[in-house]
């Protein structure tokens, strides 16, 4: 993928973006589409219909050989010995304190074939630990193919029936988290996998990064969803879908110094899957001491104001007791949420703080998250 | 048009129509495209002294604050309370759409703010288109 005279890197759809007139924001070294037609507009298209995301800034790292799922399991939080072939889970790769190097979804593609997805803004950073933590280890083959993948995002209610107007490969039969191989707009053996970042049901594929075909592929499936009202979206969107559906995002829930345990993803850490992970002890040290002292909460506004990214969390009292790592106007819920880190003991549900905003302290309470929860299919 | 001639500018991209000793304040087409969907308006009340330059509110869309800067310093005479449950009208038509009226207290303040054609200068110098 090139670079452009600014530096920032593009993916194969920049110029496609550029054309459609997408506003463009520097997202980690990326120059990307922040948003399209309005940010409202393409948090409800994925809500209630179908929205369309370039995601290719995220990287791919591929362990193969017989030693890679023994690399992936000293690698990542999470149990892979516990993956069938053709399915899916959230992991996290972390540093020997507990903390995050990246969170990841690891895919087994076969026995001996595991695919793992990481963030954009850390992929030289992911790409440089996996070799230094695993790359000694025997029989495996880790080879970075972030390069190799447009990697798109059909994401809402109707994102099923959109894209398989695009394939012979019956998009019912895969579930959540699980994925297969299937021609996709006459490209064969594409990964189609049931997976997303919006809380919304919805697939990601992975289509070859050449220019032409990336940009055939865009317009196919924009012309698929065109009858449920497609649009394509931004990272602005993104961003609050996923914070409406409580997802974490690197350097603002987790980072280098937040623990697995703080950030909530507890459940994903599998302390007893009988492989000594990196940030193991950490946490097993952590769990020992009866857990965290700060938690991830979410919170809603009670009064008049937008909380957002970095602003301060008191006590009703006034004294500061953490911070928002994301805070957005949630367009689907109409309401002011955020995620922030408070003390366990200001983390009860119901509980009020107050948020510094501009100088003021406006009130706030603890909700219990995601904020929202996608309904139960009734068809 | 997009900025209408009979308005002057401050380059944080406020406009204000003065009639009289009467001013009439918004922000410009430029300052709402680039915002993106408003959601939030923060005004000062009826009665509140505003300096030239100086700031007296915000608007926010859903990814980002901006700060409001005063083109005169006055006396607010008037907020349009409309915004507060439907800000995303100056989405709409920022031209058209005020945030406040107030009382200039020296109208030669006027004389440092932009005309329409430097103010679109100013936006097309600043964008690099």
């Amino acid at each position: 993928m090139a670079e452009e005279a600014n530096g920032l890197r593009r993916t194969a759809l920049h110029a496609t973006h550029r054309a459609h007139r997408a506003k463009m924001v520097d997202f980690g070294g990326w120059d990307m589409p922040v948003e399209y037609s309005g940010l409202i507009a393409e948090h409800m298209a994925v809500r209630t219909g179908v929205g369309l995301f370039d995601v290719s800034h995220m990287g791919d790292i591929q362990f193969r050989g017989p030693g890679s799922l023994a690399a992936v399991q000293r690698l990542c939080m999470n149990d892979a010995s516990k993956l069938a072939t053709g399915q899916a889970h959230y992991s996290a790769m972390l540093y020997p304190d507990g903390c995050f190097v990246d969170d990841v979804v690891v895919h087994k593609l076969s026995d001996n074939d595991y695919l793992i997805v990481i963030n954009a803004g850390t992929r030289d950073k992911d790409v440089q630990w996996v070799r230094q933590t695993v790359g000694h280890m025997p029989s495996i083959h880790i080879s970075d193919y972030s390069e190799m993948y447009t990697q798109l995002a059909i994401q809402g209610p109707r994102a099923e029936a959109t894209l398989q107007k695009l394939t012979d490969t019956d998009l019912s039969a895969i579930k959540n988290y699980w994925f297969t191989w299937g021609k996709v707009c006459g490209i064969y053996n594409v990964m189609i996998a049931r997976t997303g970042y919006t809380g919304e049901d919805g697939f990601e594929i992975y289509i070859p990064s050449d220019e032409p075909t990336s940009t055939r592929v865009w317009g196919e499936v924009l012309q698929a969803g065109a009858e449920f009202g497609i649009l394509p979206c931004g990272l602005g969107a993104r961003n609050t879908l996923r914070l409406e559906a409580a997802m974490a995002l690197y350097g603002h829930e987790i980072s280098e110094t937040i623990n697995v345990f703080e950030a909530g993803l507890g459940r994903y850490a599998k302390l007893d899957k009988g492989m000594d992970f990196v940030g193991r002890e950490a946490l097993k040290k952590i769990q020992d001491a009866g857990g965290p002292t700060r938690k991830l909460v979410g919170l809603e506004m009670i009064e008049r104001g937008i909380g957002r990214d970095g602003y301060p969390v008191h006590t009703v009292a006034g004294e500061k007791i953490g911070a928002i790592t994301s805070g957005s106007p949630a367009p689907f819920l109409k309401k002011n949420i955020a995620l922030a880190y408070v003390p366990v003991q200001y983390a009860g549900i119901d509980e009020v703080v107050a948020v510094e905003i501009r100088g003021q302290l406006v009130k706030a309470k603890v909700v219990s998250t995601p904020f929202y929860k996608r309904p139960k299919k009734t068809a | 048009m997009a900025y209408p001639a009979s308005y002057k500018y401050t380059k944080e991209h406020e406009w204000i129509a003065v009639e009289g000793a009467s001013g009439t304040v918004g922000i410009t087409d430029y300052a709402q495209g680039s915002l993106g969907d408003i959601v939030f308006v923060d005004l000062p009340k009826v009665g509140d002294a505003l300096e030239a330059g100086k700031t007296f509110g915000s608007v926010e869309s859903v990814k980002a604050v901006s700060d409001l800067y005063s083109p005169v310093t006055g006396t607010v005479t008037a907020v349009n309370e409309e915004l507060k449950d439907k800000p995303e009208k100056i989405n709409d038509d920022a031209n058209n759409t005020w945030l406040l009226k107030l009382d200039l207290k020296d109208a030669s303040e006027l004389g440092a703010l932009l005309n329409a054609a430097d103010y679109e200068k100013f936006v097309s110098e600043e964008t690099g288109h």
